[in-house]
């Protein structure tokens, strides 16, 4: 009885903790599970798309039904699934990596994660009244016209959870400008840091354009405005640009921080320094600069012309230019290594051939004359998921084995990792290598059904099948995952014998991360430390006082309010008491932006008898 | 180690398998084996980026795959540390160099071709056809000739044909695979490009963007037939007389109910403009129904009884008076002999 009580306690009070933190490795553990959560969600519309596909004419789902479940298959995994999952990884590696003690704006960060996480569940709301049903794209004038209140469900899912990723990305932008230790200078941060600087870049700079096509649609829907409205002088081709010109770079927020990943993967399994670093961190920001030019490339067939064709043909190719390079650079970080094989680094590996396959179907669909073909159709799916599983999903496992131990004090089982990987891995390319040829031999994308007799039955049998594996993958890595948190023994430190600042911090990893800064002293400083040094970084400073900002509740109710704003936006056009939602809504996250700007919060202070007394 | 390079070989090996038993695809949908100018030259850039682009894969595979074998860690070696290697300024710049090449070669024919293909210069001197784009069929308007069709499209083989598409309702995407790329069909800024068949044949088209529920069964037919045939067909076409009461008794009624039940409001049978839904001037000779369906009377009779059925979200549905079987059977009776040509798909040879 009174053990309940106390476990209840302190369940109640483990959750008043995440609900209040503003400390960026709970935050980014809570994007992990939040992540995590959508990912599952969009695996099982991907394994409904794949039923249904499993045989011609086949009528598991509706017409309707299966147009929702394409386009939330789409927005959730890119948007709830994919890129929270690498800020998760971000917020609890990066200020480690670079020695900083938090990120600049802790409240902002916690903000940015409830505004994400109120943005998912805003979209997914929509289940219980018919889904958005115009692609993930929302292509105007179907999401215009697309009846009933899907369409604005993605609208304003899409823009509160976008507010809160701009604000993380800012944050990030900040934090890496001033935060890196004493000595860490820009060309001696890790390469996933630098990868997260230039996504942050990307985000910072790719999202308003987002933000303001969700704008234009939300007043054409529900405020009578014919921005995209053709016969009203509007034009719809103006939606595909601001969708592209964010959703191109998107593609290079997603992939830039798992080259990161593999990057740090790949040198510390070697037992080498990454090969080239310059040219990588050059590669990085040439990629992502030329990222913002190419977005055009989704619309070859729109109509645009020759000249506009032929410039954005040009300037993607451009982009396999950088590409190539990192591939050979990892190659040759592995060569003459030591190298050690296991699921951290299978992953990696595996992302090498899968992902310059994705490359190479890459400059394929950037030729636009054989775009033509390409475009709109399987083969196209097949591209950007040799990409985005290839690459982000196969970066996002490795980082999660690899940094395991740092986040959560455990190791992950090596038999399930094991099998998780070869599992999905077989079943990721069963899956999507056929689907090049599908596509060519003629069946576009977004078919609810193919016909009889097109000879199509086979490709799509095998790709179905390759789904379930992938599938039964994925629950193998969740169930390892809880696994070792049940049963994994405490991880020891530093097991990976690793090279990069977020190994010297303690373990586990106190609240304040370094109780002194490190004095970086190069390139993969706690290598450095271990070959030339005793194993540790030397302090930058005496042991002092440590400031730390205090938790706060404000985040979430802010979200909360953006939350019930939105549904009352949603409904304002059905019934006039919806007003009082938006209204409502509005005014209790106003009350909390006031609340934080007029209290002042100057944190608090842990003394340094406090830290003294800790032994090293 | 062995496992590991022993199940990527099955993978592979399954990979080919299944691309040898899947072949190419089915003659006149696939764009593998193409019959006409646009077709064969994507084909031509699909071809030519394969080739570099497997060879670059080749050689980042045994690169990978040696240095995966020889530098993995072994017995009596755990604790080696390698030389740490900062870069190689002579093989980073090689690995630069070499993709700036390929790229080049692979770019100069895009450029070129792209605008090759977007020449419109002689547009004037051939047959125009006005394609509109609607949520579920595609209707054609052959320029100066006074014809409107819908769902088949008749071409003259080893001519230039351009199509000038506009959608009434949202973007559509008209693709005949075998014959040519994709172009939009955007509701505003009219769409050209043209067409040009080699061989007779019934080409499969499709409507690549998403347009709706039904956007998978948004299929049509180009028909590609010989010249004397397509000057046929149009005089055919040209001779239709919309007010033709058919002899046959069954037919005749058919045709009265099709005046009574709001039909003719829709559909047009002759030249007249009205598109709201497929003209059927010439029902009787196409292949499919709807676009998808097997043209049989049964199947003619369940789409008048409830379309919503086959083609979900479709703009029929609900916009007639509800029809009895028997009526439906009648009115079936009627289309079914709207053959105003003797020349069809079986022309065309397939
Ligand atoms: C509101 C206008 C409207 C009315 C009234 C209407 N239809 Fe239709 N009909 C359509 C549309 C639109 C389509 C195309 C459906 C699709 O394929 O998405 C269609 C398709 C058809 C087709 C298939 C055409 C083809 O090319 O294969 C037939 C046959 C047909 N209608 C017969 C009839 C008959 C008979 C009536 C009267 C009982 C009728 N329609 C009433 C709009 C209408
Ligand atoms: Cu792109
Ligand atoms: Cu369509």
């Amino acid at each position: 009885m009174s053990t309940a009580i106390a476990q209840k306690r302190s369940f109640a009070a483990v959750l008043w903790d995440y609900l209040t933190t503003v400390d960026h490795k709970k935050i980014g553990k809570l994007y992990l599970y939040g992540g995590g959560f959508f990912f599952l969600l969009g695996g099982i519309e991907a394994m409904i798309i794949r039923i249904q596909l499993i045989k011609p004419e086949n009528d598991f789902i509706s017409a309707g039904l299966y147009n929702e479940m394409i386009t939330m298959h789409g927005t959730t995994m890119i948007f709830f699934a994919a890129m929270p999952l690498l800020l998760g990884l971000m917020n609890a590696v990066m200020p480690l990596q670079i020695g900083a003690r938090d990120v600049a704006f802790p409240f902002v960060n916690a903000l940015g994660f409830w505004l994400f996480l109120f943005g998912g569940i805003m979209l997914n709301v929509s289940w219980l009244t018919g889904a958005p049903d115009a692609g993930w794209t929302g292509y105007a004038p179907l999401s215009t016209l697309s009846p009933g209140h899907g369409v604005d469900y993605y609208v304003l899912g899409l823009q509160i959870s976008g507010a809160g990723t701009l604000m993380g990305g800012i944050n990030f932008l900040v934090t890496i400008v001033n935060m890196r230790a004493p000595g860490m200078t820009f060309m001696r941060m890790p390469l996933f840091s630098w990868t997260t600087f230039v996504a942050s870049v990307l985000i910072l700079f790719a999202f308003p354009a987002l933000t303001v096509g969700l704008f234009l649609m939300m007043f054409d829907r529900m405020f009578g405005s014919a921005f995209f409205d053709v016969a009203l002088g509007g034009n719809s081709i103006i939606w595909q640009h601001l969708f592209w010109i964010f959703g191109h770079p998107e593609v290079y927020i997603l992939i830039l921080p798992a080259f990161g990943i593999f990057s740090e993967i790949f040198a510390t399994f070697s037992k080498k320094r990454l090969f080239g670093y310059t040219a990588m961190v050059f590669a990085t920001i040439l990629i992502a600069f030329l990222g913002f030019m190419v977005w055009a490339h989704h619309m070859f067939t729109v109509g645009m012309g020759p000249v506009a064709n032929s410039i954005f043909a040009v300037a993607t190719m451009a982009i396999a230019v950088p590409t190539g390079i990192k591939i050979f650079n990892w190659l040759l970080t592995l060569w003459g290594g030591n190298i050690t094989i296991n699921s951290a680094m299978l992953w990696s590996l595996a992302f090498i051939p899968s992902f310059t396959i994705g490359g190479m179907t890459g400059v394929m669909v950037a030729t636009s004359v054989a775009d033509y073909q390409y475009h709109d159709t399987y083969f196209v799916i097949a591209h950007f998921h040799y990409v985005i599983v290839g690459g982000t999903v196969f970066g996002i496992l490795a980082a999660l084995h690899y940094w395991w131990p740092l986040m959560f004090n455990r190791i992950l089982n090596e038999k399930l990792g094991k099998l998780a990987f070869w599992t999905f891995f077989i079943g990721f390319h069963l899956t999507f290598f056929i689907q090049h040829f599908l596509g060519l031999m003629g069946m576009p994308r977004r078919y609810w059904v193919f016909l009889k007799n097109q000879e199509l039955d086979l490709g799509n049998l095998i790709s179905s099948i390759g789904a379930f594996f992938m599938a039964f993958g994925v629950i193998v890595f969740v169930i390892n995952a809880i696994y070792s948190g049940i049963k994994g023994k405490p991880a020891p430190h530093d097991p990976w014998d690793a090279r990069t600042l977020e190994w010297a911090v303690a373990t586990p990893v106190p609240h304040y991360n370094f109780k002194q800064l490190p004095l970086v002293r190069g390139l993969d400083p706690l290598w450095i430390e271990k070959t030339e040094g005793n194993g540790k970084l030397t302090p930058a400073e005496p042991i002092g006082d440590i400031h730390m900002p205090n938790g706060s509740i404000l985040p979430f109710i802010m979200s909360v309010g953006f939350f019930i704003a939105g549904l009352g936006f949603i409904y304002h056009m059905d019934n006039n008491l919806a007003y009082i939602l938006l209204f409502g809504g509005m005014a209790l996250a106003l009350v909390c932006m006031l609340i934080r700007s007029l209290k002042d919060d100057h944190g608090y202070h842990i003394h340094k008898e406090e830290l003294e007394r800790e032994a090293d | 180690m062995k496992g590991w390079m022993g199940k990527f070989k099955v993978l592979s090996l399954l990979g080919f398998v299944a691309l040898f038993l899947s072949a190419c695809g089915k003659e006149n949908l696939t764009a593998l084996d193409p019959k006409g100018y646009g077709a064969e030259k994507s084909l031509d850039l699909i071809i030519l980026p394969t080739v570099i682009m497997s060879f670059v894969f080749l050689v980042v595979m045994v690169i990978f795959t040696i240095a995966l074998v020889r530098f993995r860690k072994r017995k009596g070696r755990e604790d080696f540390i390698p030389k740490q290697v900062e870069g190689n300024k002579t093989l980073e710049t090689v690995w630069t160099i070499i993709p700036i090449l390929l790229i080049i070669i692979i770019a100069v024919p895009t450029v070129w071709y792209t605008f090759v293909l977007a020449d419109k210069a002689d547009a004037k001197d051939h047959i125009n056809i006005g394609v509109t784009g609607n949520q579920y069929w595609w209707h054609f308007n052959y320029d100066g000739m006074d014809i409107q069709t819908s769902q088949d499209l008749y071409i003259p083989v080893g001519e230039k044909v351009y199509l000038n598409m506009l959608s009434s309702d949202v973007i559509h995407s008209f693709w005949v695979p075998t014959l040519s790329g994709k172009l939009d069909v955007n509701p505003e800024n009219e769409n050209t490009f043209y067409i040009e068949a080699y061989e007779e044949g019934v080409y499969w088209g499709k409507c690549a963007e998403l347009c709706g529920p039904s956007h998978s069964l948004m299929d049509f037919k180009i028909v590609a037939v010989s010249k004397t045939e397509f000057e046929q067909w149009v005089a055919d076409m040209q001779s239709v007389d919309p007010e033709a009461v058919p002899d046959n008794e069954m037919a005749a009624q058919g045709r009265e109910l099709f005046q009574e039940n709001n039909c003719i409001g829709c559909h047009a049978i002759g030249s007249s403009p009205v598109a709201v839904g497929p003209n059927l001037t010439d029902f009787g000779n196409r292949t499919k129904l709807a676009g998808v369906k097997d043209m049989t009377k049964e199947n003619i009779v369940a789409w008048l009884l409830n379309p919503e059925k086959i083609k979900p979200g479709n703009k029929m549905t609900g916009a007639y008076p509800k029809l009895s079987e028997e009526d439906a059977s009648l009115i079936a009776e009627y289309l079914m002999q709207l053959k105003p040509s003797e020349i069809t798909t079986e022309d065309a040879g397939k």
